[in-house]
């Protein structure tokens, strides 16, 4: 029983992070139409930030800057959010799918730098001893569990208010104009691309946050974590909960998350050893249909009531 | 120094080459930038594999590492391929176009690329394999630069899809019509061009040529399901390098990029080759949108 509650409690903090993620999506794509295929590279820059920035010094990389948790979290939303304003300056001008190319590219290059920039960030072997919150009781499973959610939950909570007031402010009504009708915003004044810049910028900040909080909650990152697998996850969450509404992407979140872990589990204890390669691959599969098949038949996703974006 | 770097720029960009003509067709006619295009290599490759492998073994041609059944295997993989994109097209991506959101079927692409990646990783499992494991010898030619008999072959091969496919784009009445296609889909309907033969040509074209880069990849390095993903990133900045729509800017842009990365291999390290394509990829935006051969959006 308490076992159970100290997974419950790390399952629901993984599913939140990856809510987030598909926050700082639903904002980028569900209210603006910005199409971003390198999310996985958005959040391991955060991941990265906030490692570098907080972790004590080590001998063979850059660091022991030894910065407050927190503080680190911040830096990682500025400096992806700088990332993603530039990925957008050089882009957003230009046809729309230059935008989704450019990101792809800049999943496969933080993947590189990752990899290979080892005084950096430790190449493939990673970054340790990241701190975590509540440290102090990690030997006690549940409870720090159950603190980290508090904080994961009370982080998501924050952004989720803040993204649902700014959807709601004139800067989102420009967002959502623009998306509708392109010429009559730009009509009225407002200039499309410095509009489309700002949304990317905060939705890559939200993303790199993520990225920070997962960092730290895991206190470990290494380059396997942010593969192609992680942006077609989040985009899955969110096609799921259905696009332009913040509860759908933190719903369509947890409801994917809860199939994949559970559709593991079952392939682990099912398949034998020798085939668990393939049957994850199989999994991929089933994701990729799904997405879609959502595309076809119910591009408003299951939880969203509002309408698909153009 | 040795100037080898020149030659494996030459192969590695005119494979890359031959993947922006799809890309490049696709995007001009289709309108969206297809993320499933390097997949269609990585079938193609598996495709001929299994050819090869029902035709049997046979002894290859003199200096060459395959015979005849590659060969023809790679014509029986190439419809394949082209099978496959028609297939897609039919049930995804064509039913997506015809609602007239763009994005929505570069996303689908992105779904249906997972998708195809990891059917491949499922059938194939993740781990390379090859069309034949003998040892070439490379033949010097001067200047330090050796090249095997295979990268002769492969060469000659892509000088001779890419002077058939100019010449089709040119000359024949279907090429005419694509060209009409995409630079102005509207007049192009108006005066009875059948956008369905079109749009089908795209495919077949894009997918058979994508196959044969596929299969080129095979020989000379070698088969793996994530082949066409390490791939992508090459192929759409050779086509936006080339500028979109044009054949002889996609194969020029697959030179470039493939001469770049040789050079970054030989200079910088060969761990940094993957980030080549994305510079490139971001000078071109910021200086020129259009590319070499392209025209101003309107």
């Amino acid at each position: 029983m308490i076992d159970l509650l100290g997974y419950g409690g790390f399952f629901l903090s993984t599913a939140l992070i990856f809510g987030l993620i598909a926050l700082g999506l639903n904002l980028q794509w569900g209210l603006t139409g910005l199409f971003n295929v390198g999310i996985a590279g958005f959040v391991a820059i955060g991941a990265y930030s906030s490692a570098i920035l907080t972790t004590p010094e080590t001998v063979d990389r850059v660091g022991g800057f030894g910065w407050p948790i927190v503080a680190g979290w911040l830096a990682a939303a500025a400096i992806t959010a700088t990332a993603a304003a530039f990925t957008g300056y050089a882009t957003l001008r230009l046809k729309s799918d230059y935008l989704a190319i450019t990101t792809f590219g800049v999943a496969v290059v933080v993947q590189l730098v990752a990899l290979n920039a080892q005084s950096l960030t430790g190449g493939p072997f990673g970054v340790a001893f990241i701190p975590r919150p509540f440290a102090s009781v990690q030997d006690q499973s549940v409870l720090f569990n159950l603190s980290n959610l508090g904080v994961i939950a009370a982080v998501t909570l924050a952004v989720y208010l803040a993204l649902e007031r700014l959807s709601r402010s004139p800067w989102g009504r420009v967002l959502r104009a623009l998306r509708e009708d392109e010429r009559a915003a730009i009509a009225l004044g407002k200039s499309a691309q410095s509009y489309r810049v700002q949304a990317f910028a905060v939705g890559g900040a939200v993303m790199g946050l993520a990225g920070a909080v997962q960092a730290h909650f895991i206190g470990f990152i290494a380059p396997d974590n942010y593969l192609p697998t992680l942006t077609f996850q989040v985009w899955a969450m969110l096609m799921v909960g259905g696009s332009g509404s913040n509860r759908g992407a933190l719903l369509g979140a947890i409801v994917v998350w809860a199939i994949w872990v559970g559709s593991g589990s079952v392939t682990a204890a099912l398949v034998p050893a020798d085939l668990q390669a393939r049957a994850a691959s199989l999994q991929i599969v089933a994701i990729g249909v799904m997405l879609c098949l959502i595309l076809l038949w119910r591009p408003q996703g299951f939880f969203g009531s509002g309408r698909s974006p153009k | 120094m040795s100037l080898q770097f020149l030659l494996d720029g030459l192969i590695a960009g005119s494979m890359i080459g031959l993947g922006a003509i799809g890309v490049t067709l696709t995007y001009s006619i289709l309108r969206f930038s297809n993320f499933a295009h390097g997949d269609f290599m990585a079938w193609g490759a598996y495709a001929a594999l299994a050819v090869v492998g029902a035709l049997g073994g046979s002894t290859p041609i003199a200096p060459l590492s395959f015979g005849w059944p590659l060969l023809a295997a790679m014509v029986v993989a190439m419809g394949l391929t082209a099978l496959l994109a028609l297939v897609l097209d039919a049930l995804l991506f064509g039913r997506l176009r015809a609602r007239g959101q763009s994005i929505i079927v570069v996303m689908a692409s992105f779904g249906a690329s997972m998708a195809l990646r990891s059917l491949l990783e499922f059938m194939f499992t993740s781990s390379p394999t090859y069309f034949s494991r003998a040892i070439q010898m490379a033949t010097p030619i001067g200047f330090g630069v050796r090249i095997t008999a295979d990268q002769v072959a492969l060469l000659i091969l892509t000088l001779a899809l890419v002077t058939g496919m100019h010449l089709f784009m040119q000359r024949s009445q279907r090429g005419r019509e694509m060209r009409a296609y995409s630079q102005n889909p509207a007049l192009a309907r108006v005066v009875g061009i059948d956008v369905a033969k079109v749009i089908r040509a795209t495919w077949i074209i894009g997918a058979a040529l994508a196959c044969a880069a596929g299969v080129m990849v095979g020989v000379l390095v070698q088969i793996r399901p994530l082949m066409g993903l390490d791939l992508l990133l090459p192929i759409f900045a050779a086509a936006i390098l080339g500028g979109i729509g044009s054949v002889p800017g996609a194969v020029l842009g697959g030179l470039i990029i493939g001469l770049s990365e040789a050079a970054a291999v030989q200079f910088v390290g060969a761990e940094w080759r993957a980030a080549v394509a994305f510079v490139i990829l971001m000078a071109v935006l910021l200086v020129r949108p259009m590319g070499l051969y392209g025209v101003a959006e309107r």
